[in-house]
């Protein structure tokens, strides 16, 4: 792979990333369980899809130094099959209850921010600006989240039960985000990208705070979901991706090209 | 090419020239623009206004955005190029500036008395950004807000979102009265 190559399958696993979970998130519009929560949802999802579009387009003009034409953002959200995204297999997970998706956003916050504070001191001025930018929101969208995580956990029985339910079961997502590969490593030597192993102490560090402070346990797992170098960073998914492409998706497929 | 960075203190009622209306005219013009989600803010008040400069026969105006998915960039770009028209501008490029990254520290101050008055709790300055990578999240500090209605500083967090992303809403504990907050950022 060309360096841009590189640069190219980068900019899609922080776009993809943040387009997935932005789906995922606006799949709770009108259904979060009081107004303010289905609105701050929605803000987060808001904020996320903003920032994937960057990621994405940016993508699309470095496509187009090492192919013949490179594809819009448009074109790379709604006209790209399962295979060819590169979002983390966190992102993808399924919403299932308030505690669920808390949890998945609790867990991609704290590392989300540390990515993009890492990201602002990169060599390529267009990936430190877009991360300066989307930096702000994460500090908000990671206070949230934690809250949430403290008050359910720290809650009743009930949502004590199910916070605790959610962190266990999508510990084992959370070990692809610090996992490097090639690319990553080729970004991280060209200080454009971050080595993502040097963002796991700090996590943890803030993830244990929190799970402690909620009264819940923190998940002792070893064995990690796509940290072999075949995960959603390299195109390999769960089922669910598919499910949520199709709908994502599917007005671009049915009538190509339509606009608002 | 011609660039002012910041808007002059007050260029309204000023004559209309001949020939290409001047960037006071142009800053005059924005300065009319209002907020779509905040009326009472114009949009160079709230400092998203980034530059403005003539090249040859087009006006260049650079935006940045507020937050990444503000769905009321496109209608901001749109009042824009509607406000130029009006003053007879037609040639409009409205550029979209990412760098450096908007923040609350840019609101004019006359624009935060106005937010106030308006029941939205004005952002605080962030005075330094302290790195915290490492630093437990329940150890970093949190602002106290003060009541926009009765001043008390008795107030409580409902949601870090609002009817707008750049809001966060509030309850003061001692009118009772919930309120937004326009978040520092």
């Amino acid at each position: 792979m060309t360096f841009d190559a590189e640069l190219f399958d980068y900019l899609q696993r922080l776009g993809d990333t943040d387009v997935v979970l932005a789906q995922r998130l606006g799949e709770w519009v009108g259904h979060g369980p009081v107004i303010e929560e289905d609105i701050a949802l929605t803000n987060v999802g808001l904020d996320l899809l903003g920032q994937g579009r960057m990621w994405l387009s940016y993508a699309g003009e470095v496509e187009a130094r090492f192919r013949d034409q490179g594809r819009s953002e448009d074109q790379l959200a709604f006209l790209r099959e399962g295979g060819d995204y590169r979002n983390l297999l966190l992102a993808e997970m399924p919403n299932g209850d308030f505690a669920a998706t808390m949890a998945r956003q609790f867990y991609f916050d704290q590392f989300h921010l540390l990515l993009l504070r890492a990201l602002t001191r990169s060599a390529d001025p267009r990936v430190a600006e877009i991360a300066a930018k989307g930096a702000k929101e994460v500090s908000y969208h990671a206070e949230r989240s934690m809250d949430w995580v403290i008050r359910l956990g720290d809650g009743t029985e009930e949502s004590h039960r199910r916070m605790q339910r959610a962190l266990t079961e999508l510990w084992s997502y959370t070990g692809e985000m610090f996992a490097a590969d090639a690319v990553e490593l080729a970004l991280a030597d060209a200080g454009i990208g971050a080595d993502p192993r040097a963002l796991r102490d700090p996590w943890l560090v803030s993830v244990a705070a929190v799970i402690d402070e909620a009264t819940l346990a923190l998940p002792t797992g070893e064995w990690m979901q796509g940290n072999n170098g075949r995960g959603g960073k390299q195109g390999i998914h769960t089922e669910h991706l598919g499910h949520l492409l199709a709908e994502m998706q599917h007005l671009q497929r049915a009538h190509p090209g339509a606009q608002w | 090419m011609v660039t002012i960075g910041v808007a002059p203190a007050d260029s309204r009622g000023a004559q209309p020239p001949l020939g290409p209306p001047s960037l006071e005219h142009v800053w005059a013009a924005l300065a009319g623009v209002p907020d779509p989600e905040i009326p009472v803010v114009s949009i160079v008040e709230l400092g998203i206004v980034r530059g403005v400069a003539w090249d040859g026969d087009r006006l260049t105006v650079k935006v940045t955005p507020t937050y990444s998915g503000c769905p009321a960039t496109e209608m901001i770009n749109t009042l824009i190029r509607e406000a130029l028209v009006a003053v007879g501008i037609a040639d409009v490029a409205v550029v979209n500036q990412l760098s450096p990254a908007w923040s609350t520290d840019w609101i004019a101050p006359e624009a935060r008395v106005r937010l106030k008055s308006y029941g939205i709790a004005p952002p605080h300055v962030v005075i330094g950004r302290v790195d915290v990578t490492g630093i437990s999240p329940l150890r970093r500090a949190r602002v106290v807000v003060r009541c926009p209605r009765c001043e008390s500083l008795n107030t409580q967090l409902l949601s870090q979102f609002g009817s707008t992303a750049c809001k966060a809403q509030y309850r003061c504990g001692d009118c009772l009265e919930p309120f937004d907050y326009f978040k520092p950022h």
